[in-house]
């Protein structure tokens, strides 16, 4: 689908005709009762698109129209999710955010930013959030894409994400250790000490140093120690390492 | 005939010195060279450096066992290498202290060769102190070493690849088997390479800044500029000290490039630095790095790795190591056998009625006290130095090697980290304490290891405390192996002096508290040849420590009495004795004790032989001679490492507290009336 550049206005007027279809019971909406900057304009466009239908003050969606604004609420919620899980912003002062922030997601990003937050059904408010295609893809295996070493299970592995921390030395050391974007990293143990594998290297951290690891999970990599199955902690491994 | 006999004498003397004849050394002047070995901990400097010099330094399989530089000589051909083994550092911006120690090596000390030794199956992971090594136009070579870990997996190294990438020569070894000590000797010999022209660049900002950082300096400081400035830009102490000293109008308009700098990128600089050398890294590795076969084998070695980190395998798995490598080997073996037949046999039955009869016979009878009398320098300073100390010390050290070499310390450390955190510490201190119950003077030293001053502070305050020396630990157990209860009471107040000082210690001593990390090394099966050599050379130089102070003690106790000063001490003591309910015999244990820590443990051994010191009074004797204050050498190092205001404080605090806990001990057991 070609890239279509709808107003900021024209996204919010198709948003609510959504919500107003699909949640409200309410197929059509007049014109005069939203409350939209520059509402005509945004019609217009919108009229244009052929997005939406008009029959005298009455406004509807058209089938294409309810494709896009369905993925805009999606966005939108998403955006919510996310401003509230991983930035820690307070449900208001996201909501505010989450209108400017979801203009910027364009389709196929938002796939992404929702199997990171591991497929939220919900937003903040408690609105369905419209469930996209990872969701489908990824109902099962609901990992979320980027994680702190320190939430991993044993035996998950993946690439470094990002080193983040408070502490500069911390973070020159992992630095310094190879812990970088890109090195490949499994996590083996998780108690009494966090311990991975970098490389070829294992190392122990605490879970202080751990929750500052962001991994981007690419899966299950059999434990670089052999499996020891009648103790708990050990996982059974199933894949064989195959030598790139 | 002259000449052949002359002939023969130069081949004699070349033979004897290591030449090869073919050069004469009065002919042809050696070159005189010096190199030093840095890379980064636990990947086998030391071994390449015993194998190089021939002497010993200490080896064992974890990060950190070399914490000061060691100095060694080598000769290849006609060259001289004067060879220097430095502390591992990962980086060149250092963080703790021994690698400090590396930089300032590094910055201070010009070399003709820079040896960077690295750990074959993790290249892709040091290859950045490589890049950073030659930004700092060291005159460097590359040794991939352990390459026979990496052929295990099924990998190969092509040193010839790495060698061209790099623009430097490079070999392969695996020091520890020899293998390939012939190519990197050659490599030493072919002199001082090149500077490398290899170069990592780094993305457009941080270049510019290093261009503009280099135009202000106006001194050399050591290392070439452009890794100077990138130290500058990672905002490392040590580098804007220098600056600061060296170049005072340079700060201002450095501290505004780096700021600037600073502000595009929005984490510390070091993280796209690091970035960009992990990628060159990439590359590399890629070209040089390439399989062969792959053995699925299921490893021994990696299943024990992984049980003495299990979270419940490895508990067992620990207080077995502590039961048969303490009270077993430096308790029973160490304490009940090696020591009673030095002691009882060879010195009470051959030695001392030997020495007794013929210095009787041959000096008048003051002079002979000197000798043989009750503190004579061979029935007391020799005796207990001998047959007493050197024993318990050696079992401790055997032991103590055998946990170095397999890889076991960092997994002790990484069992124990939740804990020591709630002391203050991270369970990188296991090593430092471990090795203290060996001898707290080494240990003091090793302390360096640990991160923050606030870790090396409390360390050096519970090691100088709470930690018994293994000739302490010895006679402990070897005394109170009879009576278990005893043994446990003294467990349970030592080990909760440990516990409560320290967490005492954590909230009193300020600071961040600790983060932890430790790379852990595979197990690996300890080469009895390195065990025996490294025990060996610590006793040797425990043996060159303690025989001299035992033998002075033995000197100046003899003055003491004739001036009758030692009374006066003993007399002084003897009210602290009593206190903790001790007779007056152990008196001059305790005056002992301030010589050494084992000379005090040694007499309360001696004593308790003569059937003085039993049940109640020699546990609390126990607890308080272990809480006692360290011995002189330990002290001096206590001094030398962390100041004297501390070391001095740290001793006020301990002599009430030892004789407090042994005063309440002995009131709390004679009120229960407890059996021993």
């Amino acid at each position: 689908m070609p890239e279509i550049q709808l107003s900021d206005n024209a996204e919010e007027v198709l948003a609510r005709l959504w919500v107003a279809s699909e949640e409200e019971d309410d197929p059509s909406c007049p014109v005069s009762e939203l409350e939209v900057e520059d509402r005509d304009h945004a019609v217009a466009q919108l009229l244009e698109l052929d997005f939406v239908e008009r029959s005298g003050d009455e406004l509807s969606l058209t089938e294409t129209g309810r494709k896009e604004a369905r993925s805009i609420v999606r966005r939108e919620r998403l955006a919510e999710r996310l401003l509230t899980d991983v930035f820690d912003l307070g449900t208001v002062q996201a909501t505010e955010a989450a209108c400017q922030f979801e203009h910027v997601l364009r389709r196929g990003i938002d796939d992404q930013i929702c199997t990171l937050l591991g497929h939220p059904k919900v937003c903040p408010h408690g609105s369905p959030i419209p469930p996209g295609e990872c969701c489908r893809a990824g109902a099962r295996a609901a990992e979320k894409v980027v994680s702190a070493l320190a939430e991993l299970q044993p035996g998950q592995a993946g690439v470094v994400a990002y080193v983040h921390g408070q502490r500069r030395e911390m973070m020159q050391r992992m630095l310094a250790m190879g812990v970088l974007p890109g090195s490949p990293i499994a996590l083996i143990q998780k108690a009494p000490s966090i311990v991975f594998q970098i490389g070829q290297t294992q190392l122990a951290v605490d879970r202080e140093t751990a929750q500052n690891i962001y991994v981007r999970v690419t899966g299950r990599r059999p434990a670089p120690r052999p499996s020891i199955p009648w103790l708990p902690g050990f996982r059974a491994r199933r894949h064989r390492h195959r030598p790139r | 005939m002259k000449i052949r006999a002359i002939e023969f004498l130069k081949n004699a003397i070349t033979a004897r010195l290591g030449y090869r004849c073919e050069t004469c050394p009065a002919v042809a002047p050696l070159i005189e060279r010096k190199m030093m070995l840095v890379g980064p901990p636990n990947v086998g400097k030391s071994v390449i450096f015993n194998e190089l010099t021939g002497t010993y330094a200490v080896v064992s399989n974890y990060p950190g066992t070399t914490v000061e530089v060691s100095r060694g000589q080598t000769r290849i051909g006609d060259t001289r290498i004067d060879v220097l083994d430095s502390p591992g550092a990962y980086s060149l911006a250092p963080i703790s202290e021994d690698e400090r120690v590396t930089q300032q090596l590094l910055m201070d000390e010009p070399v003709d060769l820079v040896l960077h030794v690295v750990d074959a199956k993790n290249l892709r992971r040091m290859l950045p102190m490589t890049f950073q090594l030659i930004e700092a136009g060291m005159p460097l070579a590359l040794d991939v070493n352990i390459i026979d870990e990496v052929e295990r997996s099924g990998h190969t190294i092509n040193a010839d690849c790495l060698s061209e990438d790099l623009d430097l020569p490079a070999v392969t070894t695996a020091a520890t088997l020899g293998i390939g000590m012939e190519k990197l000797r050659g490599l030493l010999a072919d002199g001082m390479p090149d500077r490398s022209g290899f170069r990592v660049q780094y993305p457009g900002p941080i270049e510019s800044a290093i261009a503009q950082i280099g135009s202000f300096f106006t001194r050399e400081y050591g290392i070439a500029s452009r890794a100077f400035s990138l130290l500058l830009l990672q905002r490392d102490s040590s580098a804007w000290e220098k600056v600061q000293q060296l170049d005072p109008d340079a700060v201002v308009p450095i501290e505004r490039v780096v700021r600037e700098t600073e502000g595009l990128y929005s984490d510390p600089l070091g993280y796209p630095i690091a970035i960009a050398r992990q990628e060159a890294a990439d590359q590399i590795v890629q070209r040089s790095l390439t399989p062969v076969t792959v053995r699925t084998r299921p490893d021994f070695r990696q299943l024990i790795g992984a049980l003495t980190m299990h979270p419940v395998a490895g508990i067992p798995i620990l207080v077995a190591v502590l039961y048969v490598g303490l009270y077993l080997i430096v308790g029973r073996l160490g304490a009940g056998v090696f020591v009673d037949a030095l002691d009882q046999h060879l010195f009470v039955r051959y030695i001392n009625p030997a020495s007794e009869a013929l210095i009787n016979k041959l000096l008048p009878p003051t002079i002979a006290e000197l000798f043989v009398g009750e503190y004579g320098l061979i029935t007391l300073g020799l005796r207990y130095a001998i047959a007493i100390v050197l024993p318990l010390v050696g079992a401790f050290f055997l032991v103590f090697a055998v946990l170095e070499d397999s890889g076991y310390l960092p997994r002790l450390a990484m069992l124990v980290d939740r804990l020591f955190k709630r002391i203050g510490l991270s369970g990188r201190a296991v090593i430092p304490i471990v090795l203290g119950l060996g001898c707290g003077t080494m240990a003091t030293i090793v302390t360096r290891v640990l991160e923050t001053r606030r870790e090396r502070i409390i360390a050096t305050f519970l090691l100088a405390l709470a930690i018994p020396c293994s000739a302490q630990l010895g006679v402990i157990l070897g005394l109170l192996s009879g009576i278990p209860l005893g043994l446990a009471i003294w467990s349970i107040v030592v080990g909760g002096v440990f516990l409560l000082s320290g967490a005492l210690a954590a909230r009193l001593v300020p600071g961040e508290s600790p983060c932890f990390y430790l790379e852990i090394p595979p197990i690996r099966r300890p080469s009895l040849r390195n065990i025996g050599i490294k025990t060996f050379s610590r006793l040797k130089w425990y043996a060159a420590e303690v025989i001299p102070v035992f033998l002075l003690a033995s000197v100046l106790i003899w003055v003491g009495q004739l001036v009758e000063v030692f009374d006066v001490l003993i007399l002084a003591l003897r009210p602290a004795v009593h206190l903790i309910g001790l007779p007056d015999t152990a008196a001059d244990a305790f005056l002992f004790g301030f010589l050494r820590r084992d000379y005090g443990a040694a007499r309360i051994f001696d004593v308790h032989g003569a059937g003085i010191v039993s049940g109640i009074p020699l546990v609390v004797a126990m607890v308080t001679i272990t809480l006692f204050v360290p011995c002189v050498a330990q002290f001096l190092v206590m001094i030398r490492e962390r100041g004297w205001r501390m070391a001095f404080a740290v001793g006020a605090i301990i002599l009430p507290f030892a004789l407090g806990v042994g005063y309440l001990l002995n009131i709390i057991l004679t009120t229960l009336q407890v059996q021993l």
